[in-house]
């Protein structure tokens, strides 16, 4: 309101007598006077108080006190005035439903004017009126609309079935307006053929099964007609259409893509990038031999490139799509690489994406000219871009192995400038150049070692010192240079802390002489006087190892490292197609999936590209859409849609805070390392007894079988593998912050729940154990005969969380109880392309408290396509919060990549308690006590089983029968269970011989868990 | 689609807001002022995603113009429309500025009404939406008027009015160029790139069919040697894109650009050339750091077009370090001056002929300082004009046949003006 005041005394300086003045309304008692002025017999003076009133909504004053005065001024001829008060009935009438109606009668009257303009403005107004009662108004002016004689008019009618499916779906279907909207993507007029698109797009998004957007060959012909006629805009809503149809056959995928080519040379960018995204969806169905199809990729080009000189915001979204087609497609844009270098004025996030895609295009032919643009791009002013610019040195170094030494001699060059962030981002990079090309560069080092002061972040640091580890043997002053890091180690990050530890260990193994006191105080450092988990487990393994066997710790520490590879940040293939097939949208923006950023139904729906038919070649990806739509059975699991809603309650997982753009972040090397470490070292540990003196108690316990690592790939790996890709990923790698127990050897078997389940297990367990720890478990049982009479019953493992939903996580389970122990049974399978670490589980409130007893126990890095079972014992002992329904259990799960969350229902069997046999006086007592308003009656169909064998399977599953009574050929049983929180169930099971279908009764002072228990009952005697 | 859409002062105060869609409340106009406009650093992106809340923003002056939505749009087609938005705009009231908008609010409300409607952006030409959004009230149309306006803001010819005319027809065409470089010190060309626009001014009667034809290296060499295709040489281009008035399937088949024009002014389509592009001028720089206190500077300017033509306008922009204290220049041609505002030494000469040199040399005084990083020696950067188009592009005929009226090609009169303008051109020093 500050320049509303400003401008009533710029009126006195006399301007001109403008629409501004209406801003000026800002003493009291002003809506009185407003409200005179409104009922004025004069039209001016109408017109201008009804200015006033819009003026004061726009600044957020609260004029709704003038609803009626407004609205009475609506019966007018003026069009502009009417345009003023439809502008705030659309504003208010929210707020004021009853009064809304006052307004019906005029839009009516309106909606058979004789100009084409006001009935086409009362329909839209009418259906910006947001509230129920009035819908049912518009109904039949909307049919008649609908079949306007005038374009104008119908083409607004078809968007006004999109706002009022909106306020009232279930309304829009029964009165048909549904069919009518499809009968207008027929219409003569483009521009109603384009909204009546649009319209039928919206609605057919809320409803993923509905086939409302029925498109079969004859209407995307109508479509493919329109499109040479309407407007930029409708081009756009029909090729965003269009590129969700999958044609039949590679020939009916030719002629769209030819008809769709003409677009590419639209002025309006959109319309160039829906037919790129037509195009690019369409060209996965065309066989590569054909001439037609490297004809479509060179079209492709040139208008991409266009692209790039448009404006600013423009050339920002473009540069996202081009980043994903060109990892999807390189061989489009190989050849255009200088139109990608950056200019002087560029604003930030156009240069950063440029560098992005410059990085993916380098290849041998180009990184000369690549490397000298790079290197004056590391002389820039913007702290980032030039951080990005020396990463990307580094990766041409990896990528293209001809330029590596160009490249490390460009690196020198930059360390040269002692311009701080240049030097420590140079040996990050440098640090992973060593690790591409071993023994090449080592030269550098004096360099390197030379500017060991000015590093004060802790990536760098961590560089550093791992540099010097590597490379002891070649530094003269190595243990100087460590032994300088360690008087501060406890003010060092993590990191940094960790790779000294390792470093020095390294150094030690090399000059073990000169070392030793090194060694030892490091050690001590790491075990003795830190409180960090990690920390401490890697040194207790390093001082056990060296202290048990050094030739072993030699061949563990100083094992040869994997390479790293070339391509780093990719996009995991399932997602780079689905954001394929959302090129130009939100989506491509933020590189995630619509489900990531838009509530509710609408775009969960996941997008594929279509398969390749016609010649014999192999899709690329058969496991896309398995994956979608591999879940089933009754209890499909539900993805909670709304995060946001669910983070206060999901404890505290370490969330990363919801970032606007970019990928997720890189794949921590350190935490790998740890567990690396373990997989590789445990085995040794294991069979040996002769235990250091220094270990502390908790090393003693028995351990329980560790999974190995699948592949020998993951040897002893000490430092990253990727994490050189991405500089806008802020670098909090540090595993602290995690819940790291879980990962690192030192707290296996610590954990109540697992101590328990050991009970009976041999004291040492034999090393070879390479089980699976949920197989290990069961085959545990069996042995130690803990036994049950018979099994209780686990429901068969269904897909809880689909890879799609999880950046290719997928996460399948089941429940059990086993001896008591209430477990989480789950398989975890990587479908992406990156190894997973970091698993962490934790659970929402729920009706029974359950929480795990301890954690997720994934020890090793899940690699690509691998699989692993995991078990995790619950209590009972958590928050509790009543969930409908009673057994929903809402869980997020957590990994180097992401928090993942997915709800799933557990079968309440499984808190059955083991002493759950009622007293028969008891029994009877209790039976009487509950109120018959608690009984409630179920059927169980098709069971075939005698009552004796109901009895004893029911009691494999803690339902014990207390007494069984025989009327008249029906058997009675009396049964009681008790829930983990102490609630008694009792019930009656009535079988008739010959009659499969049995009739049970449950009472319980607790009505609402009947449900949950009949529905077990009926699962427990049916398996 | 676009939930909303508001139009912010540099303060952040709101000057128009329109929510179209019920999931966007009235906290998202604050959400973006505090996040945005508020923000202390420099913005990263122009989508800026704010509690599931996705804004795009454009900037116009000191004005902000945001579109908002929860759903997953055509990001794409959010920003084209902002900037149509900023066209019709400033077609009906001038340069955007807060009181301009403060003045026309009414108007903004009514056309936000028209061309966007539950979010879905609708006929936003200048042309049609004038024939009805007024501002003056519009009772007073006949029925045949009002069914014109709706027949041209749905119909296919959506951009011209039926019954137009002119006593004399005439028509101009203006070749815009723009010429981009980026040159390495050594005068190695390391990006080079034409891009063109072709601006057609008609004033012609009824619906004239329009058929334009230049000098495209394919329809020349398609048509073989001799005949028409003998004017000399053909350029490559790029890649082309048009105007909605052009018939785009048929430029695809046959490489013809054939079109009903606007009325008035209209870009008809704009091009990109990279092949054998005319640099009209070369710039030679020489930088010499002597000691820590001082630069010299010397700049050769060479032009490289026909002698007779001139061209004009020509600035050359030499960047200084922060810490410059004094500089002083010597120049043959044209005026110079240093701008410490501007950290830059600006050297205007007003009219150069072709195949002219011409050079600058200055000495700068520059502070000590103990700022290690070095400076980043910007390049140094040039704008000019000159009466011919840098990418080689010819006007070879433009026909117009109207079947309807009786007026013939030749009884229309035809103007054309090539103007090549400097874009980024740059020299790294």
């Amino acid at each position: 309101m500050e320049w509303a005041n400003q401008l009533c005394e710029n009126r006195q300086f006399g301007s001109k007598m403008t629409d501004s003045k209406y801003f000026t309304t800002t003493k009291k008692g002003e809506i009185f006077e407003l409200k005179a002025e409104l009922n004025s017999d004069k039209k001016e003076k109408k017109k201008e108080a009804v200015k006033k009133v819009i003026a004061s909504m726009t600044v957020g004053k609260d004029v709704s006190a003038l609803f009626p005065d407004v609205v009475n001024c609506m019966q007018t001829d003026n069009l502009e005035l009417k345009k003023l008060v439809y502008l705030y009935l659309m504003n208010y009438a929210k707020s004021q439903p009853d009064m809304a109606i006052m307004a019906v009668n005029t839009f009516v009257k309106d909606c058979e004017d004789a100009n084409p303009l006001i009935r086409a403005l009362a329909v839209r107004t009418m259906g910006c009126i947001r509230v129920d009662k009035i819908t049912e108004y518009l109904c039949e002016p909307l049919r008649k609309c609908l079949k306007d004689e005038d374009p104008y008019v119908r083409k607004t009618a078809a968007v006004c079935v999109a706002k009022l499916h909106d306020i009232n779906a279930q309304l829009v279907e029964d009165q048909g307006f549904l069919d009518t909207l499809k009968d207008l993507i027929s219409d003569s007029n483009p521009m109603v053929v384009a909204n009546a698109v649009a319209a039928l797009s919206e609605i057919a998004e809320s409803h993923p099964n509905s086939n409302l957007l029925d498109l079969n060959p004859q209407s995307i012909n109508k479509l493919l007609t329109a499109l040479n006629e309407c407007t930029e805009w409708g081009q756009i809503f029909i090729l965003d259409c269009l590129a969700n149809y999958t044609p039949r056959d590679d020939r009916e995928s030719q002629s769209i893509c030819e008809r769709v080519t003409p677009r590419l040379s639209h002025a309006n960018s959109a319309v160039v990038l829906s037919a790129v995204k037509v195009l690019m969806k369409f060209m996965e169905m065309l066989p590569k031999d054909l001439d037609y199809y490297s004809t479509l990729l060179k079209k492709l080009a040139p208008p991409l490139v266009t692209l790039l000189s448009a404006e600013p915001e423009l050339q920002y979204v473009a540069l996202r799509n081009i980043n994903l087609i060109v990892q999807k497609r390189p061989e489009i844009l190989k050849h255009e690489m200088k139109v990608f270098f950056v200019k002087y004025n560029d604003p930030i996030y156009v240069k950063l994406e440029k560098l992005d895609i410059m990085i993916r295009l380098a290849s041998q032919a180009n990184i000369a000219q690549v490397l000298a643009e790079l290197k004056e791009y590391a002389t820039e002013v913007d702290v980032d871009f030039v951080r990005k610019a020396v990463r990307a040195i580094g990766r041409c170094a990896i990528k293209v192995e001809q330029s590596a030494e160009r490249c490390v001699s460009t690196l020198l060059d930059l360390i040269q400038t002692k311009v701080n962030y240049v030097v420590q981002e140079a040996i990050v990079v440098i640090k992973d150049i060593f690790r591409k090309y071993p023994n090449k560069y080592e030269s550098v080092i004096a360099t390197l070692c030379e500017n060991l002061d000015s590093l004060d972040e802790p990536e760098a640091r961590a560089a550093m010192i791992w540099i010097v580890g590597e490379y002891a043997e070649r530094i003269d002053n190595a243990d100087e240079l460590l032994e300088s890091f360690l008087e501060g180690f406890h003010d060092e990050s993590t990191q940094v802390q960790l790779q000294l530890l390792t470093a020095i260990v390294k150094l030690f193994l090399k000059k073990p002489t000169e070392t030793q006191e090194l060694v030892q105080q490091v050690l001590s450092l790491a075990t003795q006087d830190s409180d960090n988990p990690d920390l401490r487990d890697r040194g207790y393994i390093y001082w056990r190892l060296l202290s048990t066997d050094p030739v072993a710790a030699k061949e563990v520490v100083l094992a040869e490292k994997p390479l790293i590879s070339e391509e780093t940040d990719l996009i995991e293939p399932t997602l780079l197609e689905e954001l394929i097939c959302h090129i130009g949208t939100l989506a491509s923006v933020y590189h995630k999936p619509p489900s990531a950023f838009v509530e509710g139904s609408r775009g969960v729906m996941h997008k594929r590209l279509p398969a390749r038919t016609g010649s014999g070649e192999s899709t690329e990806s058969p496991d896309v859409g398995t994956a979608a739509g591999g879940s089933a059975p009754e209890a499909a699991p539900s993805i909670i849609p709304s995060q946001g809603d669910l983070l206060g309650d999901l404890l505290n997982l370490d969330m990363a805070p919801p970032t606007t753009s970019g990928p997720p972040p890189p794949t921590t090397g350190m935490q790998m390392g740890g567990m690396d470490l373990l997989g590789g070292g445990l085995d040794s540990l294991m069979g040996d007894e002769s235990e250091p003196p220094h270990v502390p108690p908790r090393m003693d316990t028995p351990r329980s079988p560790s999974p190995q690592p699948p592949s020998p790939v993951y040897t002893h790996t000490d430092y990253t593998y990727t994490d050189y890709s991405h500089t806008d990923s802020p670098p909090d790698h540090s595993p602290t912050e995690h819940s790291p127990p879980a990962e690192l050897g030192g707290d296996i078997g610590g954990s109540p729940a697992m101590g328990a389940g050991f009970g009976a297990a041999p004291a040492v367990m034999p090393a070879s154990l390479n089980a699976p720890v949920g197989g290990g478990l069961g085959d545990l049982f069996d042995l130690g005969g803990v036994g049950m009479p018979m099994g209780a019953y686990i429901p068969p493992k269904i897909v809880w969380l689909p890879a799609m939903k999880a950046k290719g996580l997928e996460i399948s389970g089941t429940f059990a109880r086993r001896a008591g122990v209430i477990q989480m049974e789950l398989i975890l399978t990587n479908k992406a392309m990156s190894v997973m670490t970091d698993f962490a589980i934790q659970f929402n409130r729920n009706s029974f408290g359950l929480a795990p007893a301890g954690p997720l126990q994934v020890l090793t890095p899940l690699g690509p396509n691998q699989t692993i079972e995991v078990s995790l014992p619950l209590s009972t002992v958590g928050p509790v919060m009543k969930m409908d329904p009673l057994n929903n259990l809402q869980v997020a799960v957590k990994n180097n990549i992401d928090v993942f969350y997915f709800s799933c229902q557990y079968p309440i069997s499984m808190l059955f308690v083991e002493d759950g046999k009622m007293e028969r006086q008891v029994f009877l007592a209790t039976w009487k006590d509950i109120p018959n308003d608690n009984e409630s009656q179920f059927q169980i169909k098709d069971c075939h089983l005698n009552s004796d064998a109901a009895s004893s399977k029911l009691q494999g599953s803690n339902i014990f029968t207390i007494a069984k009574r025989t009327v008249e050929g029906q058997d009675m049983l009396y049964m009681s269970i008790k829930l983990s929180n102490g609630i008694w169930v009792l019930a009656e099971l009535r079988v008739q011989a010959g009659n499969s279908n049995y009739t049970i009764s449950l009472k319980c002072r607790a009505p609402e868990v009947s449900q949950c228990v009949f529905q077990c009952y009926e699962a427990v005697l049916k398996n | 689609m676009i939930g909303g859409l508001f139009i912010y002062n540099h303060k952040g105060e709101v000057l128009i807001s329109r929510v179209y869609r019920d999931d966007i409340g009235r906290n998202a106009v604050d959400a973006f002022r505090v996040n945005v406009i508020h923000a202390r650093q420099q913005v990263r992106s122009p989508v800026t995603n704010i509690a599931r809340t996705s804004f795009f923003h454009v900037k116009r002056s000191n004005i902000w113009l945001a579109a908002v939505t929860k759903q997953n749009v055509n990001a794409a087609m959010v920003f084209e429309f902002l900037y149509k938005m900023c066209d019709v705009m400033t077609a009906y009231f001038g340069k955007i500025s807060e009181e301009n908008i403060k003045n026309n609010f009414v108007l903004i409300y009514e056309l936000l009404d028209e061309i966007l409607d539950f979010g879905y952006p609708q006929n936003s030409e200048t042309g049609a939406l004038k024939t009805f959004i007024t501002q003056t009230g519009i009772k007073s149309q006949s029925k045949e008027e009002q069914s014109q306006i709706t027949s041209q803001v749905t119909g296919q010819i959506g951009w011209r009015r039926e019954g137009i005319k002119y006593r004399r027809n005439e028509l101009f065409l203006d070749v815009l160029e723009s010429v981009n470089l980026l040159m390495s010190p050594q005068g190695q060309v390391l990006s080079a790139h034409v891009s063109g626009r072709v601006v057609m001014k008609s004033y012609l009667s009824g619906m004239p069919e329009c058929k334009f034809g230049m000098n495209d290296k394919i329809v020349i060499d398609k048509q073989g040697k001799g005949g028409e295709g003998a004017t000399g040489q053909s350029i490559a281009i790029d890649d082309c894109t048009f105007h909605q008035c052009v018939r785009l399937s048929k430029f695809d088949a046959e490489r013809s650009i054939s079109f009903i024009p606007p009325d008035g002014e209209c870009e008809l389509m704009r091009y990109r050339t990279t092949k054998d592009i005319i640099l009209p001028f070369r710039v030679i720089p020489l930088v010499r750091e002597v000691g820590r206190t001082k630069l010299e500077v010397k700049v050769v300017i060479k032009s490289n077009f026909k002698p007779s033509l001139l061209a004009q306008k020509i600035e050359v922009r030499i960047p200084t370090p922060l810490n410059t204290s004094g500089v002083q220049v010597i120049c043959m041609k044209g005026k110079a001056k240093y701008k410490a505002s501007e950290n830059a030494i600006v050297w205007k000469i007003k009219r150069m002929a072709g195949m002219k040199e011409s050079q600058i040399s200055a000495e700068i005084e520059l502070l000590p300082t103990n700022d290690k990083k070095k400076w980043a020696r910007p390049p140094i950067s040039m704008n000019f004009e000159v009466p011919f188009a840098p990418s080689g592009l010819k006007v070879r005929y433009l026909k117009v046949f109207e079947p309807k009226l009786n007026y013939s090609d030749h009884d229309v009169i035809k103007w054309v003006r090539y103007i090549g303008r400097s874009g980024i051109y740059e020299t790294r020093c």
